[in-house]
C-alpha cells in the first residue's frame, strides 16, 4: 500500500465546534477555545487581580491641599477628580500588568481620611480567554506636610528678598501695586509678604523668583534697585557657597496728583516746560503736566535718577475750592481742557470773599459751584531749594492756585460699594498696629478706592470684582438716601456757598449723576478664592 | 480502571511514563511513587520497566511503541537499549530510528492497529514504525497541531483528542482509526491530553489534578469504567457519551 496515497475524505464547509465537557463543573461547553474550562469555572480559579494591592497610602499635604505624587511632586487634585484617579491608579503596584477597562470613586465621607476606588480590569487568562474582574480599593490618605510648605513655615529659609519702599506718608501706591501684582499674579512664587514702614518685603525661596519679581515692578512702576548678597555657608573643597539675595526696590516718591517743582533747567531738557507741574499719571515713567499749557512731559525713570525730585506737596496738602465761575479758553489735551476759573476756598466763604483766578487743566468737569481741590500756593511756604530758585527768579510764574482734581460730595466712608478689590494675605509686623495706624491704613485705602472710581485710565489697570455680599438694588437707594443727608451736613458748613451749589447741581442733572460710578459689566464676577485670601 | 498520579509534583504523566497492552515503561525518579502506581495495576499483568532514555527521565516523548514494538531515538544509549530487550517480552520488537524529530512519543501517536505520525517525519521512519508497530500510518494533524502524539492519546478501545479539534476532524481521523473519539481535557482543563496521560485498553493514568468530569469522559472514551471492561460494552454511559460527543 503506497502510504502518501491515502485519500482522506476532503470536509467541506464551515467546522463544526466540537462540544467538550468543562472540566471543573461538567457543562457542555464550546471547545473551539482549546480551553476545557467554562468560563464561569475560569473565573472562579483564576483571580487576574492576583498581585495589585487592595490597599495603598497616599500622601496629602494640608498646608497647600496637594498630593503626593511619587516621587517627589506635589499636584493639586480636587476630590473625585481625574486627577485624583489617575493619582490613585498610578499609586498601585501590578496594575501596569493589566488592562483597565474603568475606574471610579466611591463615596466616602472626607473626614474618614479613606479614598474608595473601583477599578475593572482586563486580563487574558488562559489563552484567548479574556477575564474580566472588579474589585475595590481603599486608600488611607495620610497627612504629610510638603517641603514647601515646610519651608514657609519655617523661619528664615527665604534665599531672596525684595524691599519695596516707598517714602511717602501714604500707602496709596502700595495699594495700587497690590491690585497690579494680584491682577498680573505676580506674588505666585513668593513665600512670605510682610508689611514693614514704609513698604513691603517679598521672600522668595530661589534667587529667580526676586529677580522676576524686580523685573515686573520695573516695569509697570518708576524703581530704582540695588542688589546685595550675604554669604551663608561655603565649601572650600568644592567651592560651592550658597547666599541670600536683598534687592533693596525704592519707588519714586513722587504719586498721582502730587504737584512737583523740578529744576529750572531740567524743565528747560524736557521740552521748556514750566517747572511748577501736577503728577498727572504713574505708568513705568513719571507724567507730568503744566496746568497752566496743558504741556505734558513724561520723565524716565533713568532721567529722574539723574536727578532725584521729590514732590512740593502732596495729596494731603490740598484745600477744598468752591469754582464760582469757570470759562473754557479752547485748547485741549486728551480729557484735559484748558480754562479759567474763578475758585474761592471753601473754608474762606463765610468770613472774606477772596477770590482767586486761575488757570485750570480741569475744564471739562467743572461746572460753576462743584467743589475742586487744589494746592494754595500763595502764602504757603515750601522748604525745597527748586522751589526757592523759581520763586527768585521768576515769581511770576507761580500761581496762587493750583487746581488738582474735582471733588465729589460723598459720606465720609462709602461700605456700600457695588465692587470690590481682592486683597493680599500679608504678615504684618509684630507690635499689634496702633489705633491711629489703623485708621490711616483705613483712610488711604478709602482715598485709593475713591482714585479708582474717578479715574477709569487707572481702573482699565486693576481687577475690580462684582461685590455679591449685598443686595445691589436696596444699596443704591440707601446710598441715595444717605448722599442727601451729607449733601445738607455739607451745605450747613459751607454756609453761604449753598445757593450756588444746589444751583449748580441742579444745573446738571440730579444729585447722584454727579458722582462717578463703576458700570457693572466693567466688574468681573466674584470667584471663591477671594473669600480665602480676604 | 483509570488512576491519578503524580511524578515529582508534575502532573504530565504522559511525559514520564509510557503505557501499551504488553509492556509499560516508567521513569526513574527520586521516589518510587510513580513506579507504585503502576506496580499496583499491572505487577502481575505485564512487565514494567524503570528505565531512562538517553539519560532523561522524559520516557514517555521520547519513545513510541503498542503491544507489538517499541520505537527508541538514537539518542538511547546501548546499555539502556539492553536493558529495554532483558525487561520486555521477547515478542516486542525494538527498534532505535535515526529521525531529526527525536521525541517520538511527541510525533507518533499509536494504537494495536493504526498509527498517527507528524506529517513532517521522513518516509523510512514511516516504513520503520509500520512494520516494527505492525500498524498502517497515517500523517495527520489534529486541530491544526503538528505534534499528534501529544494532543492525541489513543487505545483500541478510543482516542481523546484536543478539546478544539471540531467535529469534522474528529469524524475523519476516528475514521481513519476506527475508534471512537471525543474532544477532551485532562489536568483541570490542560489540552496536551497525550502528555497529560497515559492509556492501554484496561487502564489509564492521568495526572493528579484531573478533575471527576475529566476522568469520567476518559473512562467513558476507553471503556475503562466499573463494568465497562470487555464484559460488558453495552454501558448506558457509553451510549450516551458515544452519541452526544462522538
Amino acid at each position: 500500500m503506497d502510504l502518501d496515497t491515502v485519500q482522506l475524505p476532503i470536509t467541506t464547509g464551515k467546522a463544526t465546534i466540537a462540544t467538550v465537557l468543562c472540566a471543573t463543573c461538567g457543562a457542555p461547553i464550546d471547545g473551539s477555545t482549546g480551553v476545557a474550562m467554562c468560563y464561569d469555572c475560569i473565573k472562579l480559579n483564576v483571580d487576574i487581580s492576583d498581585g495589585i494591592q487592595r490597599e495603598a497610602t497616599i500622601h496629602f499635604c494640608r498646608g497647600c491641599d496637594r498630593w503626593l505624587q511619587p516621587p517627589s511632586q506635589w499636584v493639586s487634585a480636587a476630590p473625585e477628580s481625574r486627577e485624583l484617579l489617575a493619582l490613585c491608579l498610578r499609586k498601585l503596584r501590578g496594575l501596569a500588568k493589566v488592562r483597565i477597562i474603568d475606574a471610579s470613586f466611591i463615596w466616602t465621607e472626607p473626614h474618614s481620611k479613606r479614598i474608595r476606588v473601583k477599578i475593572t480590569i482586563q486580563q487574558e487568562a488562559f489563552q484567548s480567554t479574556i477575564l474580566q474582574q472588579s474589585f475595590e480599593v481603599e486608600y488611607v490618605v495620610a497627612y504629610h506636610q510638603c517641603p514647601d510648605c515646610a519651608k514657609s513655615f519655617t523661619a528664615n529659609t527665604w534665599r531672596a528678598c525684595v524691599q519695596v519702599r516707598q517714602k511717602v506718608p501714604h500707602k496709596r501706591t502700595f495699594l495700587y501695586l497690590e491690585q497690579l501684582i494680584l491682577k498680573h499674579n505676580a506674588h505666585k512664587d513668593t513665600i512670605n509678604i510682610r508689611e514693614v514702614k514704609d513698604g513691603l518685603d517679598f521672600y522668595y525661596s530661589q534667587r529667580n523668583h526676586a529677580t522676576k519679581m524686580v523685573d515686573f515692578l520695573g516695569a509697570v512702576v518708576p524703581i530704582t534697585s540695588k542688589k546685595s548678597s550675604e554669604l551663608i555657608s561655603t565649601d572650600i573643597h568644592t567651592s560651592t557657597k550658597s547666599y541670600k539675595f536683598t534687592y533693596s526696590v525704592e519707588l519714586v516718591p513722587i504719586c498721582k496728583d502730587d504737584l512737583a517743582c523740578i529744576s529750572i533747567k531740567m524743565a528747560r531738557s524736557l521740552g521748556n516746560i514750566s517747572p511748577l507741574l501736577l503728577c498727572t499719571r504713574i505708568g513705568n515713567s513719571i507724567h507730568l503736566t503744566d496746568p497752566g499749557t496743558l504741556q505734558v512731559t513724561d520723565v524716565q525713570t533713568s532721567v529722574y535718577w539723574r536727578a532725584p525730585f521729590s514732590s512740593l506737596a502732596d495729596v494731603q496738602e490740598l484745600v477744598e475750592f468752591i469754582v464760582l465761575d469757570i470759562e473754557p479758553l479752547g485748547p485741549t489735551h486728551g480729557r484735559f481742557v484748558l480754562a479759567d476759573a474763578q475758585v474761592a476756598r471753601a473754608s474762606d466763604m463765610v468770613s472774606n470773599t477772596q477770590s482767586y483766578l486761575v488757570r485750570t487743566h480741569l475744564g471739562g468737569i467743572l461746572h460753576p459751584g462743584d467743589s475742586v481741590l487744589g494746592y494754595h500756593l500763595s502764602g504757603a511756604n515750601f522748604n525745597n531749594p527748586q522751589y526757592e530758585d523759581l520763586e527768585r527768579t521768576a515769581p511770576g510764574q507761580i500761581p496762587d492756585v493750583i487746581l488738582v482734581k474735582k471733588s465729589y460730595p460723598r459720606k465720609k466712608k462709602n461700605r456700600n460699594r457695588s465692587w470690590r478689590l481682592k486683597r493680599m494675605a500679608r504678615e504684618e509686623s509684630d507690635m499689634l498696629p496702633r489705633k491711629q495706624d489703623l485708621e490711616r491704613a483705613e483712610r488711604d485705602y478709602e482715598m485709593f478706592l475713591r482714585d479708582v472710581e474717578e479715574d477709569t485710565e487707572l481702573r482699565a489697570s486693576l481687577a475690580l470684582y462684582k461685590n455679591t455680599k449685598k443686595n445691589p438694588p436696596t444699596t443704591e437707594r440707601m446710598e441715595g438716601v444717605e448722599m442727601e443727608s451729607v449733601r445738607e451736613e455739607g451745605g450747613a458748613e459751607v454756609g453761604s456757598g449753598v445757593e450756588q451749589d444746589t444751583e449748580g447741581g441742579g444745573g446738571h442733572g440730579g444729585d447722584d449723576g454727579d458722582l462717578p460710578e463703576i458700570a457693572l459689566d466693567e466688574l468681573l464676577d466674584e470667584f471663591e478664592e477671594m473669600h480665602v485670601q480676604d | 480502571m483509570a488512576v491519578r498520579a503524580q511524578f515529582e509534583n508534575s502532573n504530565e504523566v504522559g511525559v514520564f511514563a509510557t503505557l501499551t497492552n504488553s509492556y509499560a515503561l516508567v521513569a526513574t525518579g527520586g521516589s518510587m511513587n510513580f513506579y507504585s502506581v503502576f506496580e499496583a495495576e499491572l505487577a502481575d499483568v505485564i512487565p514494567i520497566c524503570h528505565t531512562t532514555i538517553a539519560g532523561t527521565r522524559i520516557v514517555g516523548r521520547l519513545t513510541a511503541g503498542n503491544r507489538n514494538g517499541l520505537l527508541l531515538p538514537t539518542s538511547t544509549t546501548d546499555q539502556e537499549l539492553q536493558h529495554l530487550r532483558n525487561s520486555i517480552p521477547e515478542t516486542v520488537k525494538i527498534q532505535r530510528i535515526e529521525e531529526r524529530l527525536s521525541a517520538l512519543g511527541n510525533v507518533i501517536c499509536a494504537n494495536d492497529h493504526v498509527a498517527l505520525v507528524h506529517p513532517d517525519i521522513e518516509r523510512e521512519t514511516e516504513e520503520i514504525i509500520a512494520d516494527v508497530l505492525g500498524v498502517e500510518v497515517f500523517r495527520q494533524t489534529i486541530s491544526e497541531n503538528v505534534l499528534v502524539g501529544s494532543y492525541c492519546s489513543l487505545s483500541n478501545q478510543g482516542g481523546i483528542v484536543h478539546p478544539k479539534t471540531s467535529i469534522q476532524d474528529q469524524d475523519e481521523l476516528s475514521s481513519l482509526l476506527q475508534v471512537p473519539l471525543v474532544a477532551g481535557s485532562v489536568n483541570r482543563g490542560s489540552p496536551v491530553v497525550g502528555a497529560g496521560m497515559v492509556v492501554n485498553d484496561w487502564m489509564a493514568v492521568t495526572g493528579l489534578d484531573t478533575t471527576a468530569t475529566e476522568l469520567s469522559v476518559v473512562e467513558s472514551v476507553f471503556k475503562l469504567g466499573e463494568g465497562m471492561g470487555p464484559s460488558n460494552l453495552a454501558g448506558g454511559l457509553r451510549d450516551s457519551l458515544v452519541e452526544t460527543w462522538y
